[in-house]
C-alpha cells in the first residue's frame, strides 16, 4: 500500500496548470500553504487570548484601581478604566476557548500535520487537498465569527470554556448567554466540522500514502502523534458537537435536554426532566481527550527535535509509540475526573480515579525517555532544542502534580482553585506552547526558507520559561490556600487577603512573559523578508522533508518520491563518517537495521 | 496608573533587547563556516550554563515559594473529622511529587549542561533497553498502585454517609448569589420541595410543599451554625445555575445541581472559638490583619474607608462559576458546641411560622 503510484504522478507535478495569486495564497489546496494559513490564523488568535489573560490577570492583581489599558481597550465595559465584573468573565471564557481550540488545536496539529504528514512520510500532498482547503477555511470562518462574539451587545460568551448550562443556556442569568453564547456555539460547530475534515484528510494520508519502504515503525514519532491525535479526534470532538447542537436546541427551541426545575428572576422556566451533569458528561468526553489532543502533537514535535538536536536516536522508540497509544486510550475513559464533586455517583468516582492515575504511568515512560534521550548526547543548543527541554521540564512539573487533581479525595479540596489553573496551565498550556514554539524555530526553515534569528531566539526562550515558572509555579500555593478561581476580585473575602501580594508577583511576570512575545511576533515576521536563507538541511536531520528543495513546489519532490530505507533516528551510528544518515539512504553493505 | 508604567518600562526593555541582539549578530557575522541560525559551539556552551542557572532557579522558586507562601495552603488545620486523612494524603502526594520533581529536573537540565554540544563529538548510539524501561514503567507502578489504594480508600471513607450516625440533616440552597440553609427540625426530616412551589407573596422562598407534614418545623436560616462532633449530612439544592458548595477548612465539597439533589456529609471538629484559638489561625489572622493595616493606609490617603479588622469565621463559598457576582457568594459558618447550637435553633422561625398568609 506505501509504493503510491508515484512514477507517473510526478510527471503531472512537474509542469501543472499555472496558478494565480488566489489559487496560492488563499483557497490553496497545497498543504505547505495551508499549514502556514493555519499557523499564521493561530498566532493572530493566540496575540488576543494572550492579551485577555494579561487584562484579566492586572484585574486580579490590582483589583480597586482604574487601569487606562482597561478603558482603551473595553470601552464601555470598563467605565472610568474600572472592569466590569461580566466582561471580567466574558475575558476568561474567550481566553480559554481561543488558547485550548484556536492556537493549540488549529493553531498546533493544524500546521504541523499539514506541514509534516506528506513531507515526512513521502507523499506529494494529502490525501484530499480539497478537503484540506475546506478545513482551513472553515477554521477561519469558526475564527472569524468568535471574533466578532466579542462586539455583541450583551457582551460575549462569559460561562466558563466549559459552558456548563444552565448558566450558558439561560440569556437571563448572565449577559454574554445571550448572542453573545449563540455566536459561541456556531463558531465552535463549525470549528469541529473543521477539525474533523482535517484529522480524517491526515488519519487516510498516513495509512494510504506513505512512500516505498515507510512501513508505520519506521515513521518519525511526530507522524505517530499526529496520527493518534486525530483518531482521537475523530472519536471524540463528534460528542462536542452534539452536546453543542443540544445545547442549542435548549437555548433556541425549548427542549430540556439539560435544563430543570429552574427558577430565576421571579419566575418558574418550564424546563423539566434535564440534567446538566448529562451536559458535563457530554462535554468532559471531548474536553478531556482535548487535552491529549493538544499535548500529543507536542509531544510528537519533542520528541523529533531532541533527538535531531541530540544527535542521537530517540530512546525506547517502540516504548514511545506504545505510551502514546495507551495516552490515546486511556484518555478516553477518564474524562469523569472533572466531575467528582458534580453529582455524580460517587462509585463512579473511583473508576475514574483509578483510570487517570493509570495516565501517569504512560506520561512517566515518555519523560524518562526524553531524559535519557539527552543522556550522552552531543547537543546542539539551539532555539528549538532549548522550547523542548523547557517542555520536559514544564511537563514534568505540570504533570506531577495530576496525581493531586486526579485523586477523587484530594480533588474535593482543590477543585476549581488556583491550583487547577496551576496544573493545567504548566502541563498543557505552556508545555504545548513550548512544543508549538520548538516546531516553529526547527521547521521555519522549510517553511519559509529562510532561518529565523537564533539569538532572538534565545532571549525569547529564556525570559518565557523564567515567566512562566514565574507566573504558574506560585499559583500552586494560592490554590491550595483554597482560592476558587473565576473570581473577579477577592476583595470580599478577608480570609484570602493574604494571597494578594502573591497575585501581584504573578501578574508582573505575566505582563513580563507576555510582553517578550513581541520579540518572536518580531522574528517571526521580519525573518520572513529578512532572515538569513537556509540551507538544505540546516538542523542535519534523517527525516525525508529534508529532501525537498528549499524553494517550494506543488508535489514537494521534483523527480520520483524517495524511498526509504531505515527509520528515521540513525544519528550517530557506529560505522558511519557523519552523524545523521538520512531515512533515503541505503543500508550500507553488511550493516544491519535496526531491530528497533 | 501602576500597570501603564510597568508597559511602559516593559517597552523600553524590549527595545533594549533589539539593540543588543544586533549587537550579537554583528559580533558573529565574521564566522564564515557556520550556517546562519543555527547553534554554534559558544552557543551551546552559553545555553549549557544557563540550564544549569535554570535549574538553580527552579529550585530557589520552589523554596521560596515555600518558605513564604508555604503557610498559605490548607494542610494541616482541617475542622472536620476526614480532615486529617485528606490532608495526610495530600503530604504524602506532596513529599512524592518534591522527590521525583527535584530528581527529574535535575537529571534534565544536568544532561542538557554535561553533554552541551562541540564539534566532532560523537553522540553515544544508545536506542533502547528493556531494562530501564521495565524499571521506569514498574516504579510508576508500584507508586501509583499505592496511591490508588490509598485514595480510594479515603474517598469511599468521604463519601459513605453512614445513616445510623444519626445526622443533622441541613440543606443547602443556592441561588444567584446567596446562600440559604434549611435545617431539618424537630422531625429531623426535611420537607419536599420544589422551585415550582416557589411563592414570593408568601414568602416561601425555597419552595417548600405546604402541604407536607415533614417541611412544618424546616427552619430557613442565612447563617450556618452547626454543633461540634455531631455528623451533619448536607442536601444541596440550587434554583437556578450550577454552584458548587465549598467548605475549605472542612475538605468538603459538592455542585449543587438545578434539578437533582446532591448530598455530602462531614462532622465538624473544632468550634469556630477554638480554631481562631489555634496557633497558626493566629498567625495567619494576623498577618492578614496588618496586610489590611498597610492597604486600609491608602484607602484613607484616598478618602476612602478604612477596612475593618478581620476576624476568623468559616466560610461556605461558590466555588462553580454561576454569573456577575459569583465573586462575593458566601455564607459564614459557625461552629459551637452542642448546647450553643441548640439555642440558636430555638430562636430561630419555623417555616410554618414564617408564611405571610
Amino acid at each position: 500500500m506505501s509504493a503510491h503510484a508515484d512514477t507517473h504522478e510526478h510527471d503531472d507535478h512537474g509542469h501543472h496548470h499555472k496558478e494565480t495569486f488566489v489559487t496560492k495564497y488563499i483557497f490553496s489546496q497545497d498543504h505547505k500553504m495551508i499549514a502556514k494559513q493555519y499557523l499564521v490564523t493561530g498566532t493572530i488568535m493566540g496575540v488576543i487570548g494572550v492579551m485577555m489573560s494579561l487584562l484579566f490577570r492586572m484585574q486580579i492583581a490590582w483589583p480597586e484601581e482604574p487601569n487606562v489599558l482597561f478603558e482603551a481597550l473595553l470601552g464601555k465595559w470598563a467605565p472610568d478604566g474600572v472592569m466590569d465584573a461580566d466582561i471580567y468573565l466574558a475575558l476568561v471564557t474567550i481566553h480559554g476557548t481561543i488558547m485550548v481550540f484556536f492556537v493549540l488545536t488549529a493553531g498546533l496539529s493544524g500546521t504541523f500535520s499539514n506541514l509534516l504528514i506528506p513531507l515526512q512520510i513521502g507523499a506529494r500532498d494529502m490525501a484530499s487537498g480539497f478537503l484540506n482547503m475546506v478545513s482551513y477555511w472553515l477554521f477561519f470562518l469558526s475564527s472569524v465569527i468568535m471574533v466578532i462574539s466579542l462586539f455583541v451587545e450583551a457582551g460575549p460568551a462569559a460561562a466558563g470554556w466549559t459552558i456548563y448550562p444552565p448558566l450558558s443556556a439561560l440569556p437571563m442569568a448572565q449577559g454574554g448567554s445571550g448572542a453573545g453564547m449563540t455566536l459561541w456555539l456556531v463558531s465552535m460547530a463549525i470549528f469541529i466540522a473543521s477539525s474533523l475534515l482535517g484529522s480524517l484528510n491526515y488519519i487516510v494520508t498516513v495509512i494510504n500514502l506513505r512512500t516505498k519502504g515507510m512501513s508505520m515503525t519506521r515513521l518519525p514519532l511526530t507522524i505517530w502523534a499526529f496520527f493518534i491525535t486525530a483518531v482521537i479526534g475523530v472519536i471524540s470532538f463528534p460528542v462536542l458537537l452534539s452536546a453543542a447542537l443540544l445545547l442549542i436546541m435548549d437555548r433556541s427551541f425549548g427542549t430540556s435536554f439539560f435544563l430543570s426545575d429552574i427558577f430565576i428572576q421571579g419566575e418558574v422556566l418550564h424546563y423539566q426532566g434535564g440534567s446538566p451533569v448529562l451536559f458535563e458528561h457530554l462535554f468532559w468526553f471531548l474536553g478531556h481527550p482535548e487535552v491529549y489532543i493538544v499535548i500529543l502533537p507536542a509531544m510528537g514535535l519533542v520528541s523529533e527535535i531532541m533527538a535531531t538536536n541530540s544527535r542521537k536516536p530517540i530512546f525506547g522508540y517502540r516504548a514511545m509509540i506504545a505510551s502514546i497509544l495507551a495516552i490515546a486510550f486511556l484518555s478516553t475513559i477518564v474524562w469523569g475526573h472533572h466531575m467528582f464533586i458534580s453529582g455524580m455517583n460517587p462509585f463512579l468516582g473511583s473508576v475514574f480515579t483509578f483510570t487517570t492515575l493509570l495516565i501517569a504511568i504512560p506520561s512517566a515512560v515518555k519523560a524518562f525517555n526524553w531524559i535519557t534521550t539527552i543522556w550522552k548526547g552531543n547537543l546542539q543548543m539551539n532555539p528549538a532544542m532549548l522550547f523542548s527541554i523547557g517542555f520536559v521540564s514544564t511537563f514534568i512539573t505540570g504533570g506531577l502534580t495530576g496525581i493531586i487533581l486526579g485523586d477523587s479525595a484530594l480533588d474535593i479540596n482543590v477543585h476549581d482553585t488556583y491550583f487547577v489553573v496551576a496544573h493545567f496551565h504548566l502541563v498543557m498550556g505552556i508545555s504545548a506552547l513550548y512544543g508549538m514554539f520548538a516546531g516553529i524555530y526547527h521547521w521555519y526553515p522549510k517553511m519559509y526558507g529562510r532561518m529565523l534569528n537564533k539569538n532572538l531566539g534565545y532571549i525569547h526562550f529564556w525570559i518565557t520559561a523564567v515567566c512562566a515558572y514565574g507566573v504558574f509555579f506560585p499559583m500552586h500555593f494560592i490554590g491550595m490556600a483554597g482560592l476558587p478561581r473565576r473570581y473577579y476580585t477577592n476583595s470580599n473575602f478577608p480570609l484570602f487577603d493574604d494571597v494578594s501580594n502573591v497575585n501581584v508577583i504573578i501578574t508582573i511576570f505575566a505582563l513580563i512573559g507576555g510582553v517578550v512575545q513581541i520579540v518572536y511576533l518580531y522574528n517571526f515576521f521580519s525573518s520572513m523578508y529578512y532572515g538569513k536563507k537556509t540551507v538544505q538541511n540546516p538542523w542535519r536531520s534523517t527525516t525525508l522533508e529534508w529532501t525537498t528543495p528549499v524553494e517550494h513546489m506543488h508535489g514537494n519532490w521534483p523527480g520520483e518520491i524517495p524511498h526509504v530505507h531505515r527509520w528515521s533516528y540513525d544519528y550517530s551510528k557506529p560505522g558511519h563518517d557523519v552523524d545523521f544518515i538520512p531515512q533515503n539512504i541505503p543500508l550500507k553493505e553488511g550493516e544491519e537495521e535496526l531491530q528497533h | 496608573m501602576t500597570a501603564l508604567l510597568t508597559i511602559i518600562v516593559l517597552v523600553f526593555i524590549l527595545i533594549a533587547i533589539w539593540q543588543m541582539v544586533k549587537i550579537f549578530d554583528l559580533a558573529q557575522a565574521k564566522n564564515g563556516n557556520d550556517i546562519p541560525g543555527v547553534a554554534t559551539d559558544k552557543d551551546n556552551t552559553l545555553n549549557g550554563y544557563l540550564m544549569m542557572g535554570f535549574l538553580a532557579f527552579i529550585y530557589i522558586i520552589t523554596i521560596v515559594c515555600c518558605v513564604k507562601w508555604g503557610d498559605l495552603p490548607l494542610m494541616s488545620n482541617s475542622a472536620s473529622e476526614h480532615g486529617p486523612i485528606v490532608d495526610n494524603l495530600m503530604v504524602i502526594s506532596m513529599v512524592i511529587i518534591f522527590f521525583v520533581q527535584t530528581i527529574t529536573q535535575f537529571l534534565l537540565h544536568y544532561f542538557a549542561f554535561k553533554y552541551k554540544g562541540e564539534k566532532g563529538k560523537k553522540a553515544l548510539f544508545f536506542a533502547d533497553n528493556n531494562k530501564l524501561e521495565a524499571i521506569w514503567t514498574i516504579i510508576p507502578v508500584i507508586v501509583l498502585a499505592g496511591l490508588i489504594i490509598y485514595g480510594l480508600n479515603t474517598w469511599i471513607n468521604i463519601m459513605g454517609v453512614d445513616e445510623s450516625d444519626d445526622p443533622i440533616v441541613v440543606e443547602l440552597y443556592a441561588q444567584q448569589f446567596n446562600w440559604k440553609a434549611r435545617y431539618a427540625g424537630a422531625d429531623n426530616a426535611l420537607g419536599k420541595a420544589n422551585v415550582r412551589l416557589i411563592d414570593i407573596d408568601r414568602a416561601n422562598i425555597l419552595g417548600l410543599d405546604e402541604s407536607d407534614p415533614n417541611a412544618q418545623d424546616d427552619i430557613i436560616t442565612t447563617e450556618l451554625h452547626l454543633p461540634k462532633g455531631r455528623p451533619v449530612l448536607f442536601k444541596m439544592r440550587s434554583q437556578d445555575v450550577l454552584h458548587s458548595a465549598y467548605m475549605p477548612h472542612f475538605r468538603a465539597q459538592m455542585n449543587c445541581v438545578p434539578g437533582m439533589i446532591t448530598q455530602f456529609g462531614f462532622t465538624p471538629t473544632k468550634t469556630t472559638e477554638e480554631m481562631r484559638a489555634t496557633l497558626e489561625m493566629q498567625e495567619k489572622v494576623k498577618n492578614i490583619n496588618e496586610i489590611r493595616v498597610e492597604k486600609s493606609k491608602k484607602l484613607i490617603a484616598k478618602g476612602e474607608e478604612a477596612l475593618e479588622r478581620y476576624e476568623f469565621d468559616y466560610l461556605l463559598i461558590c466555588n462553580k462559576i454561576c454569573g456577575k457576582s459569583h465573586y462575593n457568594m458566601q455564607m459564614k459558618i459557625v461552629v459551637e458546641t452542642e448546647e450553643e447550637y441548640n439555642a440558636w435553633i430555638k430562636e430561630q422561625k419555623e417555616f410554618k411560622n414564617s408564611l405571610i398568609n
